[in-house]
């Protein structure tokens, strides 16, 4: 099968998706930029025309106030947000308007949009620049919320979220669009909700957001030359998040290392961690670990952010401490 | 239209009423004194137009078409509500008539009015879009936002500011710094005209003009509508009590009732005191039927709390 890129893959679903579907568009910012969105819209609007790829001023609440608008009129817009950061201006049209449309008209009317951002930090960018708040969108009834780290599912997720029927947030992360892997050419769908089981193991799991995937995937392979075996869930969706594949798997292991590439408090391991906890309590051998950003705003000087963002070995450690509880 | 008005202002004493009896619990916020607006600006749509609204949309649902039934049976938090009891006052339904929501987050229905006339470009239908708003919402970034981008790609949207001189409880010009609504068309790149909004005829002809202009690819308009509420923010009280300017100020806009200009003309063209009175029974008899069909209609069932948090569908037309 032939490779792409993360950043091809994205690229890829959204025009495949423009050519299969009048129905569908894309808005925000930087789409007309040299840059691209990082290569992963490269010269989209030169292939669809300016008038389904609109580049918008820096109105974010607005931009995403038309986006919902025209998806409550029938439309299929993909809305795009270059950085989560940016993404903050336009929490009303999110939170307060798509995500409770269906529920608050019976159901009568859907809100078929999705809204991509992209999580963009390091390179000393700083507090502004860096933010990971996949988590807020979590919390929020109504919204579906996916994070893909491998090209195959970057383009299926797209697919999916777009033909879903209802608000999704699709979050992407520069630290991976250089990532190439096995991409098939026609058009397909990752389910939203499904976790992938990226390796099977017996005395540790360790569930991954994004990507954390990646960082898991280096620790397995540090953990088995010390003979340790791991089995690494890919969330792929963290709302829904497949409860089912994760607590199968610590009845299996016995032990849960969740690593989230955001915050600690109230994150997607906080989550994840009490729905085991109460779930799969006496099938735990070991305290559950949790593997995040310090509740801390991101720094900006080099040698600040080596520390702060967690990488392979902190995952290795965690998983050293819990084999000796 | 002097029929629709008048159907407005029945429904919308009789929901004080019940209000006030304790039997609508959701929070009513009465368009009495408006409605030269509503159905001066309804009266030049299309029934497939789309229209958004606020927390004040009873008017803008009863004139666009929607269900007086529906509406009340949704006052009454009943399964047979227009929203089948998950909205209530505030979160008004009916995709049939070009309603797809009201919602009471000031200024939240204004770039998704802009979004549906976006969505009426690109697919190259003739809809136009009616943002209903009020001076408040002129405070909010999302208008200024919604303006510009509506401007700047010339999108098919009226934006109607009925400016009733409060927001909430503050005055106009406890709110803005200055009474000069309609000079924003200006600063966003798009025509504005300020109108009596109190004279049905003048809002009626306003909007065919921004109608006839929209269809036609001219962009978008505001019209800065002057009306006054004549209730409280919330509720069916008079709201004397945010003070005497607001007594004062009330009792020069009452003799401007828009229903009562409009009968006053009526009665020149030689319209006869039966036929008003066959008007107002009928609407009584209508509102008496609906009061009766929301008071008998079923609660959502309990088992049923978890629904409709997605839409199974697909996306409405």
């Amino acid at each position: 099968m032939r490779s792409l890129s993360y950043a091809q893959a994205i690229r890829e679903a959204h025009a495949q998706l423009l050519a299969n579907d009048p129905r569908v568009f894309v808005i925000g910012q930087g789409l007309w930029s040299p840059w691209y969105a990082g290569t992963s819209l490269q010269e989209i609007e030169k292939e669809f025309g300016r008038n389904r790829v609109l580049d918008s001023p820096v109105s974010e609440n607005a931009t995403a106030g038309v986006a919902v608008g025209a998806a409550i009129a029938g439309m299929r817009p993909i809305l795009f947000h270059p950085r989560m950061d940016f993404m903050l201006l336009a929490v009303d049209p999110i939170v307060n308007q798509a995500a409770n449309w269906s529920y608050m008209f019976g159901g009568q009317v859907g809100v078929p949009v999705v809204i991509r951002s992209v999580i963009n930090r390091g390179g000393e960018q700083g507090a502004q620049h860096s933010q990971a708040v996949h988590a807020f969108f979590m919390h929020v009834p109504g919204l579906k919320v996916v994070m893909p780290s491998t090209p195959y599912d970057a383009k299926g997720l797209l697919i999916a979220a777009v033909n879903d029927g209802n608000p999704v947030m699709y979050i992407d992360d520069r630290w991976l669009y250089a990532e190439v892997g096995e991409v098939p050419e026609e058009m397909y769908s990752v389910p939203i909700g499904q976790a992938a089981i990226r390796r099977e193991g017996r005395d540790v799991t360790v569930v991954s957001t994004s990507y954390m995937t990646k960082q898991a995937s280096k620790a397995a392979e540090i953990l088995a030359e010390r003979g340790v075996d791991s089995e690494l869930i890919d969330l792929r969706s963290i709302k829904p998040w497949d409860a089912e594949v994760v607590l199968a798997s610590v009845r299996k292991t016995g032990r849960l290392v969740v690593a989230d590439g955001a915050w600690r408090t109230c994150g997607v391991a906080a989550e994840i961690a009490a729905t085991v906890a109460g779930e799969a309590l006496h099938h735990l051998r070991a305290p559950i670990s949790r593997v995040t950003l310090p509740d801390t705003p991101a720094p900006t000087s080099r040698a600040l952010e080596h520390t702060y963002y967690p990488d392979a070995q902190a995952i290795v450690t965690c998983v050293e401490k819990l084999l000796v509880e | 239209m002097y029929g629709t008005m008048v159907r407005i202002r029945r429904f919308e004493e009789r929901a004080g009423e019940l209000v006030e009896a304790g039997e609508i619990k959701t929070p009513c916020h009465l368009y009495i004194g408006q409605e030269g607006v509503a159905v001066g600006v309804s009266a030049a749509l299309a029934r497939e137009d789309y229209v958004w609204g606020g927390h004040r949309s009873h008017g803008h649902y009863l004139a666009k078409g929607g269900g007086l039934r529906a509406m009340m049976a949704e006052l009454f938090g009943k399964a047979t509500g227009c929203s089948m009891g998950r909205g209530g006052s505030m979160h008004l339904v009916a995709p049939e008539v070009g309603i797809f929501g009201t919602v009471p987050l000031v200024a939240g229905t204004i770039p998704l009015a802009v979004g549906s006339a976006l969505a009426s470009k690109l697919r190259g239908d003739q809809r136009v879009a009616v943002s209903f708003f009020g001076d408040g919402a002129t405070d909010e970034g999302h208008f200024h936002e919604s303006m510009n981008l509506a401007a700047l790609y010339q999108l098919p949207v009226i934006f109607v500011c009925e400016n009733n001189f409060y927001s909430s409880h503050m005055h106009l010009l406890e709110h803005r710094a200055e009474d000069n609504i309609h000079k924003l068309g200006e600063a966003h790149g798009m025509p504005a005209v300020r109108l009596d909004g109190n004279d049905v005829i003048a809002v009626y002809r306003a909007t065919v003009d921004a109608v006839n202009r929209a269809r036609n690819r001219g962009g978008p308009m505001l019209l800065e509508c002057r009306t006054y509420r004549w209730r409280g923010h919330v509720g069916s009280a008079w709201d004397l009590d945010v003070g005497v300017k607001r007594k004062d100020e009330l009792k020069d806009w009452l003799p401007k009732d828009p229903i009562a200009r409009v009968r006053v003309s009526l009665v020149e063209d030689g319209m006869q005191q039966e036929e008003f009175d066959r008007i107002e029974q009928g609407i009584r008899s209508e509102l008496e039927e609906a009061v009766a069909f929301a008071r008998e209609s079923p609660y959502p069932d309990e088992s049923e709390l978890l629904d409709h948090v997605f839409h199974s569908g697909k996306g409405c037309q």
